[in-house]
């Protein structure tokens, strides 16, 4: 468990960091809170030439409110995400699926940017990321650029940064009137999500005038249960319809078989739990 | 006057060496440093059967900071097998198993080539200089199929994957009668198959070993269970004299049977110091441990009870067939056979016969685990009295109690031929139930069953025994076992009157510092501050047999009390001597010897350790000493009981359990320490709960372990787990003077039917009888569908 030798960056700019990287091409690595970086070297799964350590880069961290978006630092920590009281108000999503991270060290050492970055199809936080229609602003040295979630998540730990830039914030759009539930089902407190569901609803006089349901590795990407938005866009706040839209949560997702659970098992979790999240952020 | 002292035996007196051991300020193996120190790395085999048709380690010897690479190859005229101490029949067949393969490898992980470098990261940046080319042969991972005519061989030159077939037999034995009569006339037979799934034990500070290689003074550090063992065996298997041996277990962080072995990296890690004539530290990775380390369990059962209608059992037939992986370990063999008396556990049965196949396959060597054999045959026999009550309409509590052994038919014999010489099952099962609130949750269950509850509930029983206090000699000796089981314990009383106690027993997170000072300062009336306890240095305890199979207390608790008992005496002729009286006029308590009917004449144990030390005055012919050594072979085993009910809730949706209530009631007797015997429960019980829930090693169809780092085998944690009520009931053993039986293994062998149990009881309605383990949500799921379970 001793990773190979690898150079070590510390930079205190975003621009360095960049620079940093835009030089060392494919054989750099970024290092954020390192709770799945680490292992990986550890494993000798991964043997990057160079880590560019960012917990440096204290600009990054932290969370303000601009407006109806709330302004999250990449190297913001999921326990300081989920214990924010501007998160819990304005995207209780967000701070439900970020407590229900890990364990409470990774919680504390591990970072909303990494995590989105990382994009393990089994991380929670990717999926609250798809459902909160969030915006991603990624800075290389050719500047800043923004990217919707929906767009950023491209494959199997694959996403839309070029290999110089990094995640820098991520900008929620505020949903405080919005009621919202993550259902994460895992083996244990400490393994990664086997089927997880984030759903957020909004209300108007008893019927549902909108919902988003994103779900958690069923596919080489979190995806959105469409057919089931499409269901209860103006449906009945009541259970029946909750019950009904949620037996299509598995359209359109392709999950893999593993040691934790078989396609078939995923596909049923996910119509299950969807329900479960529908009916908890329905207020039902 | 006499003082009075209150008992220390009994007390819940927090633990001596928890300071230490926490805040680790206590040496590890890992943490120790020579001078000149070199360190070791291991090339493992990826493949799970092949021969090695290249092997080149001259490239690693380039790398920066390597001193020297080997292989099996350059061990040729050096290396010999790993020791089996257990053969369990004469026509056993046992494979050479070389610390570091020669030309074949025979499971994924097995050792091919080694580096020595100056530090660890570089020994480990060389293997990957090492080229190896294996040619793949063709492997054997299922236990059946490697029986079955014309099987790929494990070991080609042996002809065959079977490595024994042990029986016992009570028509045979003379201890009852026969089973095919039975089954032949019983009014209800039922037959299941139940498979123990492999585990990995998963103790918390992974091996690791150092090599001194002083000539003459030959030290090694590991971190096992046995360095007792382990240095009569490095002195036969490497030819160095005894008394130039010695090994030292410093402490060691939780084996569970795990850190038995006499282990290929403790040879290989000898080697090496010897060929480099330095210090040599080899300290495995995690990943290391899951494939190297032995695994337990991994056993089919097929088991069929007999009995009348009125639920009176009239006989049990039991055929395993064990995994014994690609090799042996230390007592491979043997586990099984540790089960064979416990499948009547305890009940009256009349008529019952074991047969055990061991097996070799493709898979790393399984070995002792918690529990060992005791676990596996608790399972089948408390799970199929389940099937039993269900077959016959009764309560599984009342199935059981028809045919349980009476607290006033104590000693009893069983059909195994044991004696067992206490117990008072009525009396565990009755605060058991009451505890649980049985009756109210069999209330809620029908409740939920007519209300269609998407969550059901099940209650699961569990009434166990076990044996413990491993063992009588003879008894070893009778089933073939390679070494004794008697346990020693010296005292030394010095010259201020603090006392040291050595024992031969090697805890590794048992708390042995505190249980022996409570049992010496109670036996000598000195204060439990007084006392401390060393172990697990053979230059320190000479003489022991280590710690496994909840024997310390059993055997060696014993042993220093009969060792107290001997400077007590000692120390009597002195008293006597200077109070100027008849030894048997003097009266001890508290640590003072009384002349009977003088008040005032009195001398303390610590003044006579003084004396004694002084030695200006003592009787003729006294030795200057009241040190005292005593060996303890116990005549029989203990045997702890209990009763453990567990209620599930099952969501009939995902497959999710969540346990609602866990009650245990254990006799494990004499209780020294209730801390410690909680902490043993409640540890016990987890790993119970994590073998019927969580836990399980698992090959992909080229032997590959897809279960190699904690992310993939699934080990619970604490807010995985429910709150745990254990309560006691206390019978004492009469086969011993404390009274005491053995708690390490008690709630591991407990918990797992009691856990699956109540998952097939909630999930009676929708026809499930049995789930495979572990029980995980997707299993579940596909058992309320019908599917295959």
């Amino acid at each position: 468990m001793i990773p190979a030798a690898f150079d070590y960056l510390r930079p205190s700019t975003v621009e360095d960091a960049a620079a940093a990287l835009a030089e060392a091409g494919d054989e750099a690595k970024v290092l954020a809170g390192g709770q799945s970086l680490l292992p990986l070297l550890r494993l000798r799964l991964a043997s990057p030439s160079l880590l560019v350590d960012i917990g440096g880069l204290a600009q990054l961290r932290g969370i303000r409110v601009e407006d109806d978006v709330l302004a999250i630092g990449a190297m913001t920590t999921h326990a300081e995400v989920s214990s924010s009281a501007e998160v819990q108000a304005d995207a209780p999503l967000l701070a439900a699926a970020a407590g229900a991270v890990g364990d409470r060290q990774v919680r504390h050492r591990g970072t909303l940017g990494g995590s989105l970055a990382h994009a393990d199809p089994a991380g929670d936080l990717p999926a609250v990321a798809l459902a909160l229609d969030a915006q991603l602003v990624l800075a290389g040295s050719g500047g800043r650029r923004t990217v919707g979630a929906a767009d950023f998540f491209t494959d199997y730990f694959t996403t839309a940064l070029a290999g110089d830039e990094l995640l820098v914030e991520v900008r929620v759009p505020r949903l405080s009137s919005w009621g919202a539930c993550y259902e994460k089902f895992h083996r244990t407190a400490q393994a990664w999500a086997t089927v997880g569901v984030a759903a957020v609803v909004r209300r108007e006089n008893g019927s549902i005038a909108e919902a988003r349901v994103a779900l958690t590795n069923v596919g080489p990407t979190p995806v959105r249960a469409v057919a089931v938005e499409q269901a209860l866009a103006g449906a009945d706040a009541t259970a029946e319809a909750i019950a009904a839209a949620s037996g299509h949560a598995a359209e359109g997702t392709n999950p893999t078989s593993d040691l934790a659970a078989s396609a078939e098992f995923r596909k049923h979790l996910a119509r299950v739990l969807t329900r479960r999240a529908l009916h908890a952020a329905a207020g039902l | 006057m006499t003082a009075v002292m209150e008992p220390e035996v009994g007390k819940a007196r927090l633990r001596k060496e928890d300071a230490r051991l926490i805040t680790g300020r206590t040496q590890w193996t890992d943490n120790i440093s020579l001078p000149g120190m070199l360190h070791l790395a291991i090339l493992r085999s990826p493949m799970a059967h092949a021969r090695i048709s290249r092997l080149d380690v001259s490239g690693a010897m380039l790398r920066p900071g390597v001193i020297t690479a080997f292989t099996g190859a350059d061990l040729t005229d050096r290396q010999v097998g790993l020791p089996c101490a257990w053969p369990v029949t004469e026509d056993m067949v046992h494979p050479d198993a070389l610390p570091l393969a020669k030309d074949t490898v025979r499971y994924a992980g097995e050792p091919v080539a080694v580096v020595v470098a100056r530090d660890a990261a570089s020994a480990v940046d060389a293997l990957e200089a090492i080229e190896v080319e294996y040619e793949s042969l063709p492997v054997v991972l299922d236990m059946e199929a490697a029986l079955a005519e014309g099987a790929a061989l494990v070991h080609e030159d042996k002809g065959t994957n079977k490595c024994y077939t042990w029986i016992f037999d009570s028509a045979g034995a003379g201890t009852g009668g026969d089973v095919a009569a039975a089954e032949a006339e019983a009014e209800v037979k039922i037959h299941r198959r139940y498979v123990q799934q492999r585990l990995i034990p998963s103790f918390m500070e992974p091996r690791s070993v150092v090599v001194d290689p002083k000539p003459g003074d030959w030290t090694m550090w590991s971190s096992t269970q046995i360095p007792h063992i382990l240095r009569t065996l490095l002195s036969l298997l490497t030819g160095t004299p005894e008394n130039q041996v010695r090994v030292i277990a410093p402490d060691v962080g939780g084996g569970f049977g795990g850190k038995i072995g006499v282990t290929a990296e403790e040879m290989i890690t000898f080697y090496a110091a010897e060929r480099v004539g330095k210090p040599v530290k080899y300290t495995e990775s995690r990943s290391d441990t899951m494939v190297s380390a032995h695994h337990g369990r991994d056993v089919i059962q097929d088991i069929t009870l007999s009995a009348r209608r009125d639920g009176t059992i009239t006989g049990l037939s039991v055929n395993l067939i064990a995994n014994m992986g690609a090799y042996l370990g230390l007592v491979t063999p043997g586990v099984p056979l540790l089960g064979a008396f416990m499948y009547n556990a305890i009940y009256k049965i009349p008529a019952y016969r074991f047969e055990c196949t061991g097996v070799f396959t493709n898979t790393t060597k399984t070995d002792a685990y918690r529990g060992a054999g005791r676990p596996e045959a608790t399972y089948a026999i408390e799970r199929i009295m389940d099937e039993l009550a269900v077959e016959l309409n009764l309560d599984p509590v009342e199935v059981r109690r028809r045919n349980w052994i009476k607290h006033e038919e104590f000693p009893f014999t069983t059909v195994c031929g044991l004696v067992y010489d206490s117990g008072n099952y009525d009396a565990a099962t009755d605060k058991a139930l009451q505890l649980l609130g049985y009756d109210e949750l069999r209330a809620e269950q029908t409740a939920r069953r007519s209300a269609g509850d998407p969550v059901q509930l099940g209650i699961g029983v569990s009434t166990f025994t076990e044996m413990c206090g491993l063992a009588p000699s003879r008894i070893l000796g009778a089933l073939r076992f390679g070494a004794g089981g008697w346990e020693s314990a010296s005292v030394r009383v010095l010259a201020t009157g603090k006392v040291e106690v050595i024992t031969g027993t090697s805890p590794h997170g048992q708390g042995h510092l505190t249980a022996w000072s409570q049992i010496a300062a109670d036996q000598l009336g000195v204060p439990f501050e007084d006392v401390e306890v060393r172990f697990g240095d053979t230059r320190v305890a000479h003489k022991g047999l280590d710690t496994y199979g909840s024997r310390s207390l059993a055997v060696g608790g014993i042993a220093l009390v009969q060792a107290c008992g001997k400077v007590v005496e000692k120390a009597r002729t002195v008293a006597a001597h200077l109070l100027e009286c008849s030894p048997d006029d003097l009266e001890y308590s508290a640590g003072s010897f009384q002349v009977r009917g003088t008040p005032g004449a009195t001398m303390s144990i610590v003044e006579i350790a003084g004396a004694v030390n002084a030695a200006h005055n003592l009787p003729d012919g006294v030795e200057p000493t009241i040190d005292a050594d005593a060996t303890f072979d116990p005549e029989t085993f203990s045997f702890p009981h209990g009763t453990h009910l567990c209620a599930a809730e099952v969501d009939t949706e995902t497959g999710a359990v969540r346990i609602r209530k866990y009650v245990c009631v254990d006799d494990v007797g004499r209780v020294v320490n209730p801390l410690i015997v909680e902490g043993q429960v409640h540890g016990g019980v987890v790993q119970g709960i994590a073998q019927a829930l969580f836990e399980e090693a698992v090959y992909d169809a080229d032997g590959n372990l897809l279960t190699g780092s904690f992310v993939d085998y699934t080990l619970p944690s604490a807010a995985d787990l429910p709150d745990i009520e254990s309560d006691r009931t206390e019978t004492p053993a009469t086969s011993n003077p404390l009274g005491v039986k053995g708690v390490g293994e008690a709630g591991t062998i407990a918990a797992t039917p009691a856990v699956v149990n109540a998952v097939v009881d909630a999930l009676r309605p929708y026809g499930v009888s049995d789930i495979q383990m572990p029980l995980s949500p997707e299993r579940v799921w596909r058992a309320i569908q019908g599917g295959a379970s």
